[in-house]
């Protein structure tokens, strides 16, 4: 069995404190820094290539300098020969660009190429689905602030909302500093790490809401921290069972999945840290008791 | 909690069976013609092409404008409105007139109004005009007489772009509407996307008309194919529309690829009066504003066949001959978007999915026989009835699998123990006060199952709204990570429930140990 009394409560002025330095250092980075979108959302070309014969990176920028296509950034991708070249906004109406850049490189590198995976995206569709992304991760925060307040008090809502958006920003803020790709398979991660979070606080949250209806003159930071305590072994098998696939994803699954599961496995370490660290002791600002409990069941049952 | 009647059972046991025996469906390598049902692959899957395109209508409305030319004029000569300084400004018309009040009445009759006619179902002309100063008066298309345009016209493109796709001969092609001026194309399993990009590209309007021999009134200089600048006339004498078949074809006396072409009875008749009219002069034939070639009129062409020829390969006679057998796109097609997958990357996206699906599988089960032994080996066979029937419900939806959907099975795996792990966690704590193991067992699930239902919701508002904005493989992940959810729930609560409660009932009198 996992232990049942480690002093959680003790340690959250600590812990709130790594958290709003954090959370701060990552919204530095997102404004100074800035993050590297990827072609889904600042438009362009993605080639995935497959070369017979060694080559690399510099050949590949050098043979495709002189087409005056904008900014190029080549990189490995996976295996020896595969390769990634991006390339900027270019005219996204020129449907000869492909099959010239192919021929252009097989005839300068003297190998023959395939190309493995062709994206483009135009301006307009990538402001598009910027747009869409940023919205619909502020419709799931909306949702589940929502779906929080009908099945708790408003506090709880308040403490789950902001231990999302402490996940959600940190998660952001490391792919800013890593320079880590952000494109739409990242945005499906972020969701998922929402609905991961949400999932674990709402563990404590439950919990919580039953120890204060056991518990009448308890403080409600021992309550947090009992609750964390009795919710413990789950909190860590769940993470351990999401994380074992997590990585097996990360590791067999592939160069094109690497990015998604590498923030899963980013949004469910913080999450699981912020379920524990962040949500609990908001409670304790917002000064929950029996009593908030006891006004609402009033309510409903005159 | 533990009290199943029989009845619950079957109803429980037949659900899974039936639901899971769909997933079955997928291995078989013969077409069932009772159940052909399969989880498609996605294009990242399978390869092919996915493209956006975007119809450009600023030069329709441009030519549009300028066919209400000689209508207007009409109308105001009819009405005896004296107008001056008629000028065409791009998309719009300008001219002075005398008698604004007049015209306005005229103009905005609703009855028999040819010139400017009245949309019924948008409640609103099809042009609107403004008063400039000096008694000018500025016509140009409303806001409706513009979605009129755009909408025939994306409804003549899709046709266009579908009989030239199914002319390639590609398999399951999807050509669907996007909003208000963009046409979705999914082809699975195309080797060659740009020739398809190529083809798509092409507005294709043919026209033929006369070169001219001085810069007369109403000539276009165009270059020819073996670069001569020649004076083309603006008269069209006949157009790609006449045309009612076009084939590529090789002509005998050189081997060189030619294009021949029938032309309808209009079309016959036309382009015979004007050979005759004209032989010995040259007559151009003109594709999206280009010579493809201006050879003499030898003779009177009558019979309605024809022939170009053009310097092609084979493979250009072919590609123009099928062009022009779809007829002419209303309007030029944009690209934008655009995502291509081989079908060997496709390959590789399987094989790498799969093998990623199969060790976290066997990594979470160990785990779970490790930490609860007995009850492990239930969690872990709910889990397996669980993604049976994940795979079996993405079966009878005919589902769309992609690479991230693969990644959402394998969410799923880990995550759909959580409902397991939180209720043998409370029973866990139950029988540390309750002796009674069946009560304790009891207590368990139903306190546990209102944070289960909690959780699990969260997940599912996450997963609904992914699927709401989320595009191509994103939609695939949020599908399966949706449907993984509801199975976890029924496995979890009704069959995991089910054999807990065969162990829990057998050992009534003995201690039991999570």
């Amino acid at each position: 069995m996992i232990t049942s009394n480690i002093n959680f409560a003790s340690n959250f002025k600590k812990a709130n404190l790594i958290s709003i330095t954090l959370f701060i250092l990552s919204i530095f980075f997102m404004i100074f820094k800035g993050l590297n979108y990827g072609i889904d959302f600042k438009g362009g070309t993605l080639i995935e290539l497959r070369a017979e014969n060694d080559i690399n990176e510099t050949s590949i920028r050098d043979s495709l300098n002189t087409m005056d296509l904008g900014d190029i950034n080549v990189k490995k991708f996976g295996k020896d020969r595969d390769y990634l070249i991006k390339v900027e906004q270019i005219n996204s109406n020129d449907n000869n660009l492909i099959p010239e850049i192919k021929e252009r490189l097989s005839k300068n590198l003297n190998t023959k190429i395939d190309f493995r995976r062709v994206e483009n995206v135009g301006p307009k569709v990538s402001a598009e689905l910027l747009e869409s992304s940023v919205i619909a991760i502020s419709l799931a925060l909306m949702a589940m602030l929502f779906y929080i307040w009908i099945r708790f008090e408003w506090q709880f809502s308040v403490g789950s909302i902001i231990a999302l958006f402490h996940d959600v920003v940190i998660t952001i803020g490391i792919f800013s500093l890593l320079s880590l790709e952000i494109n739409l398979s990242i945005i499906a991660a972020v969701l998922t790490i929402v609905g991961y979070s949400m999932n674990d606080t709402v563990v404590i949250y439950d919990r919580v809401r039953e120890n204060l209806l056991k518990y009448n003159r308890v403080s409600i930071s021992d309550i947090a921290n009992l609750s964390i305590n009795e919710t413990l072994s789950r909190t860590i098998i769940t993470s351990v069972t999401t994380l074992l696939a997590l990585l097996s994803i990360y590791i067999l699954g592939g160069e094109i999945l690497r990015g998604f599961s590498f923030a899963m496995i980013l949004g469910v370490l913080i999450g699981t840290y912020s379920s524990i660290f962040v949500a609990s002791p908001i409670l304790k600002f917002l000064k929950v008791s029996s009593q908030t409990l006891e006004k609402k069941e009033e309510k409903i049952v005159p | 909690m533990l009290n199943f009647t029989k009845i619950n059972v079957v109803i429980i046991y037949l659900i899974f069976l039936i639901i899971s025996t769909f997933s079955i469906l997928n291995f078989q390598k013969r077409d069932n013609i009772y159940l052909d049902k399969k989880v498609n692959l996605g294009l990242d899957l399978q390869g092919g092409s996915y493209l956006l395109l975007e119809i450009n209508s600023d030069s329709l409305v441009k030519e549009k404008i300028q066919s209400k030319v000689i209508p207007i004029k009409k109308l105001l000569r009819e009405n005896n409105l004296n107008y001056s300084d008629f000028q065409i400004k791009n998309k719009k018309l300008l001219f002075k007139i005398d008698d604004k009040d007049k015209f306005e009445v005229i103009f905005l009759s609703k009855k028999n109004n040819s010139v400017n006619p009245y949309i019924e179902n948008y409640r609103s002309f099809e042009l609107d005009f403004t008063e400039l100063e000096n008694n000018y008066i500025e016509i140009l298309f409303s806001k409706f007489g513009l979605l009129t345009i755009n909408n025939s016209a994306l409804k003549q493109s899709i046709e266009i772009v579908r009989r030239r796709i199914d002319d390639v001969g590609t398999k399951e092609p999807t050509i669907l509407q996007r909003g208000e001026k963009r046409i979705l194309v999914e082809l699975p399993g195309l080797k060659d996307p740009e020739r398809i990009k190529k083809l798509l590209g092409k507005t294709a309007k043919l026209n033929f008309r006369l070169v001219a021999e001085n810069k007369e009134f109403g000539v276009d200089e165009l270059i020819s194919e073996t670069g001569e600048k020649l004076m083309i006339s603006k008269r069209i004498i006949m157009s790609g529309e006449n045309l009612v078949d076009a084939q590529p074809s090789i002509q005998n006396q050189r081997g060189e690829p030619t294009v021949s072409f029938t032309l309808d009875r209009l079309g016959a008749q036309k382009f015979g009066r004007a050979t005759t009219d004209n032989v010995g002069k040259r007559l151009a034939i003109v594709l999206d504003g280009n010579i493809i070639s201006a050879p003499n009129i030898n003779e009177p062409i009558t019979s309605g066949n024809g022939m170009i020829s053009g310097n092609f390969t084979f493979q250009e006679a072919t590609d123009l001959a099928l062009l022009l057998r779809s007829g002419a796109l209303p309007t030029p097609l944009n690209v934008v978007e655009e995502r291509t997958v081989g079908p060997d990357l496709g390959e590789d996206s399987i094989k790498s999915g799969l093998t990623s699906l199969i060790i976290g599988f066997i990594l979470v089960i160990i785990f779970m026989f490790y930490k609860y032994r007995i009850f492990g080996l239930i969690a872990n066979l709910a889990l397996i009835a669980n993604l049976l029937m994940l795979v079996g419900i993405l079966t009878i939806l005919e589902a769309t699998l992609t690479l991230p959907g693969i990644a959402g099975i394998i969410l799923t795996v880990g995550m759909a123990v959580d409902a397991n792990v939180l209720i043998f966690e409370r029973i866990k704590e139950e029988l540390k006060t309750e002796k009674s193991s069946i009560l304790a067992f009891d207590l368990g699930y139903s306190k546990a199952k209102i944070t289960v239902l909690d959780a699990n919701i969260t997940t599912l508002i996450a997963a609904i709204i992914l699927f709401a904005f989320g595009s191509g493989p994103v939609k695939g992940f949020a599908i399966t990570l949706g449907i993984g959810i509801i199975t976890t729930l029924f496995t979890a609560y009704f069959l995991a429930r089910h054999l807990t409660s065969l162990i829990v009932l057998k050992n009534n009198n003995k201690e039991i140990k999570i």
